[in-house]
C-alpha cells in the first residue's frame, strides 16, 4: 500500500509497480492498482480480523491472503481480564492499512461516536460505516448510512459505506462523498455467495468511486464470481476466519480474488445456449 | 495514589468518589486524574480512547483531567472485527 503523491505514476498507472503488482499473468499491463482516496493498494482482497480461532492464526492468514488492507472493530477494553488484548500487539499500523469499522451500531448517533472514537485512536481519517437494520438479517439501514455518512464526510471522514445491493442508494452515498461505496453479495456471515450479480454490475457501472463487494462470500468460487462482474475489490472476514484451515482458504481467497479480476479484463466469451464444437467439423473420415 | 474497590454496598471511605468506567462503578481517591485511572488498571495510554462524559479526552489532557463522582467513563480500544 502506498499514498499517492502529487509526482507520483499517477499518470501512467499502467507502468507503475504497484500496477503489475503480484500477477506475471496480466501481461497485456490492463490492470491498475486498487485506488481508494488518495491510496493505492496491490491486493484487491480487503479482509476483516474477527473471529479468527486464535491471533496467531489471524496474522497467518492475513499473511497469506495478501490483503494490506484489513477491518478492526472498537470495543470495550475488558477491565476483567489481566492484560490488556488491543489488536495492535498483533498487527503493525506501518505495515497494514487498520481500517476502524462501525459494526454493531444500529443508529445513526451510535456510528457517529464509533467512527469519532476510531478516529481517536490516532491511525487514520479513515472509517468503514455500516449502520444495521434489522437484526435477524444484519441488513444495512441505508437511510441511517446515508445521514451518519453525510455527518462524517463534512466532519473530514474518509467513509466507505457497506450498504445494499442498491443503485439507488449506491449513487447516494456516493454523492454524499464516500470515497468507496461497498454492497453486500449476501447477508454479513451467511456464506451465500453473490446473490444478485446483475444489480452488483449495475452498480459497478455506475459509479465513479471503487465499488467493493462486502459480505456474503463463503468460498473461493463466491470470490472470483464476484470479481469477475467489475468490482474493484471484495472484503470478507467469516469466509476465512470460520474455515477449517482459515490460513489455506485466505490463500485461495488471494488466488480466487486475482483470477476472477483477470477473467473480468480478460473478457469472457458471450454465453450461448446452444452447443458450437470446438473442434474441426471437417476433416472427418467417412 | 489511588485505590479502587467495587462496590459493596457500604459508605464509601472519606475521600473516595464513584464513577462508572466501562459499565461498572468503581471507586478511586478524590483528586485522581483520568492518567492515574489508566494506570491503576494497567492500560496502555497509547493503544486506549478514553471517552470522558461522552465526549473523546485527548491524550494530552489524561494528567490534567481531574475525576469527579458520577463520571462516566469508556475506555474502549481494537478488537478483531469484519
Amino acid at each position: 500500500m502506498t499514498r499517492s503523491t502529487i509526482d507520483s505514476t499517477d499518470a501512467d498507472p499502467g507502468r507503475s509497480p504497484a500496477a503489475v503488482g503480484e500477477t506475471p499473468l496480466d501481461t497485456a499491463g490492463r490492470d491498475g492498482p486498487l485506488r481508494i482516496g488518495d491510496w493505492k493498494f496491490t491486493s484487491r482482497l480487503i479482509v476483516g480480523t474477527g473471529k479468527y480461532p486464535d491471533n496467531g492464526t489471524m496474522v497467518r492468514a492475513i499473511q497469506a491472503s495478501g490483503a494490506e488492507m484489513v477491518t478492526v472493530a472498537v470495543r470495550r477494553v475488558d477491565l476483567d481480564r489481566s492484560k490488556e488484548e488491543s489488536i495492535l500487539h498483533h498487527l503493525d499500523p506501518d505495515e497494514i492499512f487498520l481500517l476502524p469499522n462501525t459494526a454493531g451500531c444500529y443508529t445513526v448517533d451510535d456510528a457517529v461516536r464509533y467512527a469519532r472514537l476510531g478516529r481517536a485512536a490516532g491511525l487514520n481519517e479513515w472509517i468503514k460505516l455500516e449502520v444495521i437494520g434489522d437484526e435477524a438479517t444484519l441488513l444495512p439501514d441505508v437511510q441511517a448510512t446515508m445521514e451518519a455518512a453525510k455527518i462524517l464526510v463534512e466532519d473530514g471522514f474518509k467513509v466507505m459505506a457497506y450498504t445494499n445491493d442498491d443503485l439507488v442508494g449506491a449513487l447516494r452515498l456516493e454523492d454524499l462523498g464516500c470515497v468507496a461505496v461497498m454492497p453486500l453479495a449476501s447477508p454479513i456471515g451467511s456464506g451465500l455467495g453473490l446473490i444478485n450479480p446483475y444489480y452488483i454490475r449495475e452498480i459497478k457501472s455506475r459509479l465513479e468511486v471503487p465499488v467493493i463487494v462486502d459480505a456474503g462470500v463463503g468460498t473461493a468460487s463466491d470470490a472470483c464470481l464476484t470479481m469477475e462482474q467489475g468490482v474493484d475489490g471484495v472484503l470478507m472476514n467469516t469466509a476465512i476466519a470460520a474455515a477449517d484451515d482459515p490460513v489455506a482458504m485466505a490463500g485461495a481467497m488471494r488466488l480466487a480474488v486475482r483470477s476472477g479480476r483477470l477473467a473480468y479484463l480478460a473478457g469472457r466469451m458471450p454465453k450461448r445456449e446452444v452447443a458450437v464444437p470446438s473442434s474441426p467439423v471437417g476433416g472427418m473420415l467417412d | 495514589m489511588i485505590e479502587s474497590s467495587h462496590s459493596n454496598g457500604q459508605d464509601s471511605s472519606v475521600g473516595e468518589i464513584e464513577l462508572e468506567v466501562n459499565g461498572r462503578r468503581r471507586h478511586v481517591r478524590e483528586g485522581s486524574s483520568v492518567r492515574e485511572l489508566l494506570e491503576m488498571l494497567e492500560l496502555s495510554p497509547a493503544t486506549i480512547v478514553v471517552e470522558y462524559n461522552r465526549d473523546i479526552l485527548d491524550r494530552e489532557r489524561y494528567s490534567e483531567t481531574v475525576l469527579k463522582e458520577g463520571d462516566r467513563l469508556e475506555l474502549v480500544h481494537f478488537v478483531g472485527g469484519g
